[in-house]
């Protein structure tokens, strides 16, 4: 019995799937006949067989885990320092009325600054080292999560709060089960924008002020015209974030068990 | 009274301060305050956070009154999965786990259906009775209100005002649904309805 409820003009669940795998192929396989007909030239776009050979290559030489494995490292570290403190700055403003006053402004006046326009000051304050990566990832990351956790924060259903002023709930619980789990759903959707905007701040990064990681596998390509590894790289890169999108979804159904599904 | 908005004239005398292992007061509001993210559980034991008791005692303490209201099979659930009337129970259960000297109930069950308000106000009635302690009942229920109280305060519609005290004098233990059908029952329901009669123009 089909007692699935669609539109007539809506796919069925399985075409629809099939669409999803199919795009990226068809795009693959458009690309490879371009070349061959020499529609593209393949000194700026290599053939997709190309790039595919090179990324074996990539692989098999154990430079690919190698520079994935260091970017992975600076972004983990820059979400965590900018993260954490980010949180901890929305759940003040969130409630505390005269930090939001003050603080406030602040955000408003540093946010819109592009990060990336920050490289050469980092780069002036802390070398070439890492700590200049994680600080230009840190602060990207932070305002966007300090904004979010604020949001969440101020959404909290007013019949809760009171819920916890009645009961006289300490300032440590009343944070720790009550604001911040009520955040939680933002907080979330400014990890899920974070993690794009540490993958575009770590690659940034790369491409001058390094000389590891994937940002500088694809400057250095671009150095010594080696166009399939910078291909090679940016379907890495791609993949990253892909991967890491998936994994912020997964941490979210485990850390918000009460929202069903 | 309970400490959420201050008087606008008068004051307010309450014998009641919080002391070890009680709260002075607990309130049991109209509708959504449990948390949605705390187990039914939890939701009793984030209550006795200011009561400092150790980990075990306040498992217990919540255990004992989720059993009172029947719930205790779900202990372990999220307020989502229990129906309106459970959550209110949950409610019921975590205002008693704080052993309140006063207990404000503010429209508890105004958002049910009225069988299980009639269900829920006799089971409040029931657990009442082990402590009988001091309740503040806020109710647009007259049956409610004459069935669970022992005095009714009527108040007019903005500004409120005392418009007159009935003293209800249904003798203890009741049976909430039992006395809805004697005779006294229903000329106190007169008397509160009279009394309301000025502010029933203009709607």
């Amino acid at each position: 019995m089909g007692a699935e409820v669609r539109r007539a003009n809506e796919p069925a669940a399985g075409v629809e799937r099939a669409l999803r795998v199919l795009s990226p192929l068809a795009l693959v396989a458009l690309w490879e006949l371009a070349v061959r007909v020499h529609l593209l030239d393949a000194r700026f776009f290599p053939a997709p067989s190309a790039i595919a050979a090179n990324f074996v290559d990539f692989a098999a030489s154990g430079a690919l885990a190698a520079n994935l494995g260091i970017t992975l490292e600076r972004i983990a570290a820059g979400l965590a320092l900018g993260g954490i403190p980010g949180v901890a700055l929305g759940l003040l403003i969130g409630v505390n009325r005269w930090a939001r006053a003050f603080f406030e402004p602040l955000i408003a006046l540093l946010y819109p600054i592009p990060k990336i326009a920050l490289i050469p000051l980092v780069l002036l304050i802390f070398g070439l080292g890492e700590a200049g990566k994680y600080a230009l990832i840190a602060i990207g990351v932070f305002f966007v999560m300090a904004i979010n956790t604020e949001a969440g924060v101020r959404q909290i259903a007013p019949e809760l709060l009171e819920a916890a002023r009645a009961f006289r709930l300490r300032a440590g619980t009343l944070y720790a089960k009550v604001l911040l789990p009520a955040a939680l759903p933002n907080i979330f959707a400014g990890l899920k924008l974070s993690i794009g905007i540490a993958i575009v701040l770590a690659v940034a990064a790369e491409l001058r002020a390094a000389n590891s990681g994937l940002g500088f596998v694809i400057w250095n390509a671009w150095e010594t015209l080696q166009v399939e590894r910078m291909y090679a790289a940016l379907v890495v890169v791609s993949l990253l974030g892909y991967g890491l999108s998936l994994a912020g979804d997964a941490l979210e159904r485990v850390a918000l068990p009460w929202r069903g599904r | 009274m309970a400490g959420l908005e201050s008087a606008s004239e008068g004051s307010v005398l309450v014998r009641a301060a919080d002391r070890p292992g009680g709260l002075a007061s607990a309130i049991v509001f109209q509708g959504a305050s449990l948390f949605p993210w705390l187990r039914v559980r939890d939701n009793v034991t984030v209550a006795l956070d200011r009561l400092g008791l150790d980990r075990a005692e306040a498992r217990r303490r919540a255990d004992e009154q989720l059993a009172r209201v029947g719930l205790e099979e779900f202990a372990g659930a999220f307020p989502h999965e229990l129906s309106g009337g459970m959550q209110q129970r949950v409610a019921v259960a975590r205002a008693f786990a704080v052993d309140p000297e006063i207990l404000f109930l503010d429209e508890p069950f105004g958002a049910l259906d009225e069988q299980t308000r009639v269900a829920l106000g006799a089971e409040l009635a029931r657990i009442w009775e082990s402590s009988r302690k001091t309740v503040l009942f806020v109710t647009h229920g007259i049956e409610e209100a004459l069935a669970l109280a022992d005095r009714v305060v009527v108040l007019s519609e903005r500004p409120a005002r005392i418009e007159r005290i009935v003293e209800v004098p249904f003798a203890r233990p009741r049976d909430v649904v039992a006395l809805r059908a004697r005779p006294e029952f229903g000329a106190l329901a007169g008397t509160i309805w009279e009394a309301l009669r000025p502010t029933l123009r203009g709607r």
